[in-house]
C-alpha cells in the first residue's frame, strides 16, 4: 500500500531522495557515500605514509592543522598512528567496499537483473541504509572523543580493546549499527532473489553477479550474528566490566588490573571475530567476481566460459568460507591436529577459486575482446587477484606463516585481493552501470587516465610490502625504524609512500568524470554496451518501478554472438532476434 | 647492532629448525611464480589473439579446455604435498618436537606493554614462585621473596641471552595484553597471551647480536617493544649468567 502511495511525480524532494524507498535511489546513496568513506579512509592511510616513510618529522603543510592529541609541532603521536590504522582498516571493509559492492552494486543492479519492480521489503532497504549511514557518522564522530577513535587494530583484540579508551566504545557501538544494516540487506537480497524474478528466469539463468549476490546474502546473515554477540560481550567487558574476554590476575601499567573478576578467555574474541571476519573477506570478493564477470561476457561478445563451474565454486566457495576462520589464529598456541583441520580447509578453499580464476581467463578465449574503460578494470582485476589469492598460500601453511604471520607480508596478500582487485573491480561496475544509473556515459579518456596510472601505482605499493614481509617488517609498527631486521628495506617505504600519494592525485580523473559526466557526458540509449541482461532493457535511467512493461526470460544471460543471428547479442527478454 | 644480519629477503637464520621453514617458504614461492606466469602469459597472449578489430568475430562455441582440469588436479596434489611432506611436520616439530627437559636450557619470558621480561631458573634449575600480586617497578616477575627455590633465580629484562648449541625451551606468558614474541633470525614467533602459558622451543647454531621483536599490536609502545638476543658460545654465556646472579 506504502509503495502505491510512493509512485508519482507528487512526492515531496526528501521522500523521494532522501528517505527513499526507491532500490535504485538507495543503491545510489549507498555507492556515494561508499566512495566517500573509501576516499576518506585513503586519506587516512596517506596521513600513516608519512610517518612510515620519514618517521618523526614534522608533516608539512598540513601538519599544523592537527590538535595537540594528535600531532604536535606536525608530528604525529604513535596513539594518533594506531588511531589512524584501526579506522583505516574498518572504514575501508565496513564503511567503504561493502556498502559499496553489496548496499550500492546489489541494490542498484540486482533488481533490474532479476527483472523485479523493487526489493522485497522496500522499507526494510531504506532502514539498512540508514543504520547504515548512522554506524558511519558514530564512526566518523569517534575520532573526536576524548581519547579518539578506536586504536587496537580493525581487528580489536581483547585485552588491549577492553582497556582502551573510549573510543573504543564508539567503534563497538557503530559496529552494532552496520551489522544490523547488513543484516536486514543480506535477508532483503535473499528474498527478493527467490521471490521476484522475472516469469521464466531460472536459477540457472541468473547472470553470475546475481548469484554472487545471492551467496553473499548467505554469508552475511550467517555470519554477522557471532560478530552482534561478540561486539555486546566485548561492550560488556568494557562497560559493566564483565570478563567475557579477561582473563585472570591482569597487571597492567605495573598495577594489578581491578574491577575485572577475570576468568575470561583473550582468545574468545579471535574466534567469534574471524568466524566472521573470514567470510567478510569473501563478502568483499564475490560482488566483485560478479560484477567482473558481466564485463567480461559484455566485453568479449561471447558467452562466459564454465558458467555452471562458476556457480558450483561460488556456493562452494561460501560454504567453505565459514570452516577456515582459525588461519588467522595459527600462533595462539595451536596444537598440530587443530592446525590441520584448518590448513587442510584452506588449501581446499583454494580450489574453487583458482576454478574462478582460470575460468574467467579462458572466457577470453575465442572472444573478440573490446578494450573499454570497465573492460580494463576487469581485466587487471584477474592477475591482480591472482596475486593476492596466490600469496595467501604461504600464510595458508602454518609452518610458512611462523615467520610471515602479522608482517607486512600479511599486508601486501589482502591488499592484492582488496585494492587492484576489488576496488578495480567496483571502479570497473562504476564505469559499466554509470549508463544505467543516469543515462549518460563517462568519458572514455579520462577513464584510460584513471586506470593506467592506478593500475601501476598498485603494485608499486603492494608489491615492496611482500619483500618488507619476508624481511620480517613487522605490521602497524609506529617507527620501523626502531629494529634492524626493517631497517634495510625502509627505503622500500619511501617508495611506497610517494606511490600512494601518487595514486591518491591519479584519482582526480576519476572524480572529474563521475561530476562532469553526471551533468555533461554523452547521452545513451537504454543499452550503450549492447549487452544482454535484463537491467539493459530498461530505460536509462529506469523509472520507479523499473520496467515499462513487466520482461519475461526466453534464455540464459550471455548469449552473445549466437550464431545465425543478425546481432551479435541476443537480451534475455527479446523473443526473436532483429 | 650488526646490520649484516637483515636485508631485503629474508634474514640470516641461525637455528637448528629454521632451515625447514625457509625450505617451505621457497618451494611455495615456485608454484605461485610458475601459477602466475602460465596465467599472465595465457592472459596476454588471449587478449592480444581476440581483440577486437575489423573482420573478426566472437565464437560462440568455444573448445572445452582439458588444461584447467589437470591443472586443478595438479594443485591439488601440490597442496597435498606441502601439507604433508612440510608444513604437518614442522608445525609437529615446533610444537610437539621439545627436548628432553633435562638437556635444555629452561627459561620464562613475561611479556608486558612494552617489555620483556626474561627469567632464568638459576643453577638449581628450579623457578622460584611468582605472584602476579608482588609485581612491582622492582620486581616486574613478582617472584616471592620467601621462596628459596627463588634466591639463585636471574631475571632480565629485554635482555635474552642462550648458548650455542643448547636447545631451549621458554615458557611464554603475557601480563597484560596480548603479544607476540618474534625472534626473525630464528624462525620463531609465537603469541604470548594473558592467562596462557605457551611452551616452545629452539636452538641456535651460531653466535651473535639479535633482536626480539613483538609481532602483535600491543598498544602504543608496540614500536618499541625491541628486546635484545643474544647468542654466545657456552664458556661466555656462563660467565654472564654468573655476573647476573650477583647482580
Amino acid at each position: 500500500m506504502s509503495h502505491d502511495a510512493s509512485h508519482g511525480h507528487e512526492l515531496p524532494f526528501w521522500r523521494k531522495y532522501i528517505f527513499s524507498v526507491d532500490h535504485k535511489v538507495i543503491g545510489i546513496q549507498y555507492a556515494v557515500t561508499g566512495l566517500l568513506f573509501l576516499f576518506f579512509g585513503f586519506c587516512l592511510m596517506m596521513l600513516m605514509r608519512w610517518q612510515l616513510a620519514y618517521p618523526g618529522q614534522p608533516l608539512p603543510f598540513i601538519g599544523n592543522l592537527f590538535s595537540e592529541t594528535a600531532m604536535i609541532g606536525g608530528i604525529m603521536l604513535p596513539e594518533f598512528y594506531n588511531q589512524l590504522g584501526a579506522m583505516h582498516g574498518t572504514i575501508m571493509v565496513f564503511l567503504g567496499v561493502v556498502p559499496l559492492a553489496v548496499g550500492g552494486f546489489g541494490n542498484f543492479v540486482l533488481p533490474l537483473q532479476i527483472g523485479a519492480p523493487d526489493m522485497a521489503f522496500p522499507k526494510l532497504n531504506m532502514v539498512s541504509y540508514w543504520l547504515y549511514f548512522t554506524g558511519g557518522v558514530l564512526m566518523f564522530a569517534s575520532f573526536f572523543v576524548p581519547g579518539g577513535a578506536a586504536q587496537s587494530g580493525w581487528t580489536s583484540y581483547a585485552p588491549l580493546s577492553v582497556i582502551a579508551s573510549s573510543g573504543q566504545t564508539w567503534w563497538l557501538v557503530g559496529m552494532a549499527f552496520l551489522i544490523n544494516s547488513s543484516l536486514l540487506g543480506s535477508i532483503n537480497f535473499i528474498v527478493t532473489t527467490v521471490q521476484l524474478r522475472a516469469p521464466g528466469l531460472s536459477f540457472s539463468r541468473l547472470p553470475f553477479f546475481v548469484w554472487s549476490q545471492f551467496v553473499t546474502s548467505f554469508l552475511l546473515l550467517l555470519a554477522f550474528p557471532p560478530l552482534m554477540a561478540a561486539a555486546v560481550l566485548q561492550l560488556m567487558d568494557r562497560l559493566a566490566h564483565t570478563s567475557f574476554f579477561m582473563p585472570s590476575g591482569l597487571v597492567v601499567n605495573g598495577q594489578v588490573l581491578e574491577g575485572f573478576a577475570g576468568g575470561g578467555n583473550a582468545v574468545l574474541w579471535q574466534h567469534l571475530f574471524w568466524f566472521l571476519a573470514h567470510p567478510e573477506v569473501y563478502v568483499l570478493i564475490l560482488p566483485a567476481m560478479g560484477i567482473i564477470s558481466e564485463i567480461i561476457a559484455c566485453n568479449t561478445r561471447k558467452p562466459l566460459y564454465g558458467y555452471k563451474a562458476l556457480v558450483w565454486s561460488v556456493v562452494f566457495l561460501g560454504f567453505m568460507s565459514f570452516i577456515v576462520w582459525a588461519h588467522h589464529m595459527y600462533l595462539t598456541g595451536m596444537g598440530p591436529n587443530l592446525s590441520a583441520f584448518f590448513q587442510v580447509t584452506t588449501m581446499i578453499i583454494s580450489i574453487p577459486s583458482i576454478v574462478i580464476l582460470t575460468t574467467l581467463i579462458l572466457s577470453l578465449w575465442g572472444g573478440s575482446i573490446r578494450f573499454t574503460t570497465p573492460m580494463l578494470f576487469a581485466l587487471a582485476f584477474l592477475p591482480m587477484f591472482g596475486i593476492g589469492g596466490l600469496t595467501g598460500l604461504p600464510l595458508g601453511l602454518n609452518a610458512a606463516d611462523i615467520h610471515l604471520h602479522d608482517t607486512y607480508y600479511v599486508i601486501g596478500h589482502f591488499h592484492y585481493v582488496v585494492a587492484p582487485g576489488t576496488i578495480f573491480a567496483l571502479f570497473a561496475g562504476i564505469y559499466h552501470w554509470f549508463p544505467k544509473a543516469t543515462g549518460r556515459q563517462m568519458n572514455n579518456f579520462l577513464g584510460k587516465l584513471h586506470f593506467w596510472p592506478s593500475f601501476v601505482l598498485m603494485n608499486f605499493i603492494f608489491m615492496p610490502m611482500l619483500i618488507q614481509g619476508l624481511a620480517g617488517v613487522s605490521r602497524r609498527l609506529y617507527d620501523p625504524m626502531q629494529y634492524a631486521h626493517a631497517q634495510p628495506t625502509q627505503p622500500l617505504n619511501v617508495f611506497i609512500s610517494i606511490s600512494a600519494w601518487c595514486l591518491g592525485l591519479a584519482q582526480i580523473p576519476f572524480i572529474v568524470n563521475f561530476f562532469w559526466s553526471i551533468f555533461k557526458g554523452k547521452k545513451t540509449d537504454q543499452n550503450p554496451w549492447q549487452a544482454t541482461t535484463l537491467e539493459w532493457t530498461a530505460p536509462s535511467p529506469p523509472p520507479h518501478g523499473n520496467f515499462v512493461k513487466e520482461p519475461v526470460v526466453y534464455r540464459g544471460p550471455y548469449e552473445y554472438s549466437v550464431p545465425g543471428q543478425k546481432n551479435d547479442f541476443w537480451p534475455q527478454a527479446m523473443k526473436e532476434n532483429n | 647492532m650488526n646490520n649484516n644480519y637483515y636485508g631485503w629477503g629474508l634474514p640470516v637464520d641461525i637455528s637448528t629448525t629454521g632451515w625447514r621453514v625457509d625450505e617451505l617458504i621457497i618451494v611455495i614461492h615456485w608454484v605461485m611464480a610458475v601459477l602466475f606466469v602460465g596465467w599472465f602469459s595465457f592472459l596476454i597472449y588471449s587478449l592480444f589473439r581476440f581483440r577486437s578489430r575489423p573482420g573478426h568475430k566472437a565464437e560462440y562455441h568455444t573448445k572445452h579446455f582439458k588444461t584447467p582440469t589437470v591443472l586443478e588436479v595438479l594443485v591439488a596434489i601440490t597442496e597435498v604435498v606441502l601439507l604433508t611432506a612440510f608444513s604437518f611436520p614442522i608445525w609437529h616439530q615446533y610444537t610437539q618436537g621439545l627436548p628432553p627437559a633435562e638437556k635444555a636450557l629452561h627459561v620464562k619470558v613475561v611479556a608486558e606493554q612494552f617489555a620483556w621480561n626474561i627469567h632464568y631458573p638459576g643453577p638449581d634449575r628450579v623457578f622460584g614462585k611468582a605472584d602476579p600480586k608482588l609485581m612491582s617497578s622492582t620486581n616486574p616477575l613478582g617472584l616471592d621473596p620467601s621462596d628459596p627455590m627463588g634466591t639463585d633465580d636471574v631475571s632480565t629484562i629485554n635482555q635474552l641471552h642462550i648458548p650455542v648449541g643448547v636447545p631451549v625451551i621458554a615458557e611464554l606468558s603475557s601480563k597484560d595484553v596480548i603479544h607476540s614474541f618474534f625472534l626473525p633470525v630464528m624462525r620463531v614467533k609465537q603469541d604470548a597471551i594473558p592467562g596462557q602459558k605457551i611452551s616452545l622451543w629452539f636452538e641456535a647454531t651460531k653466535s651473535g647480536e639479535f633482536e626480539i621483536a613483538c609481532a602483535q599490536l600491543c598498544g602504543l609502545g608496540h614500536y618499541r617493544m625491541r628486546g635484545f638476543f643474544v647468542v654466545d658460545e657456552k664458556d661466555k654465556f656462563n660467565a654472564w649468567m654468573a655476573e647476573a646472579a650477583h647482580t
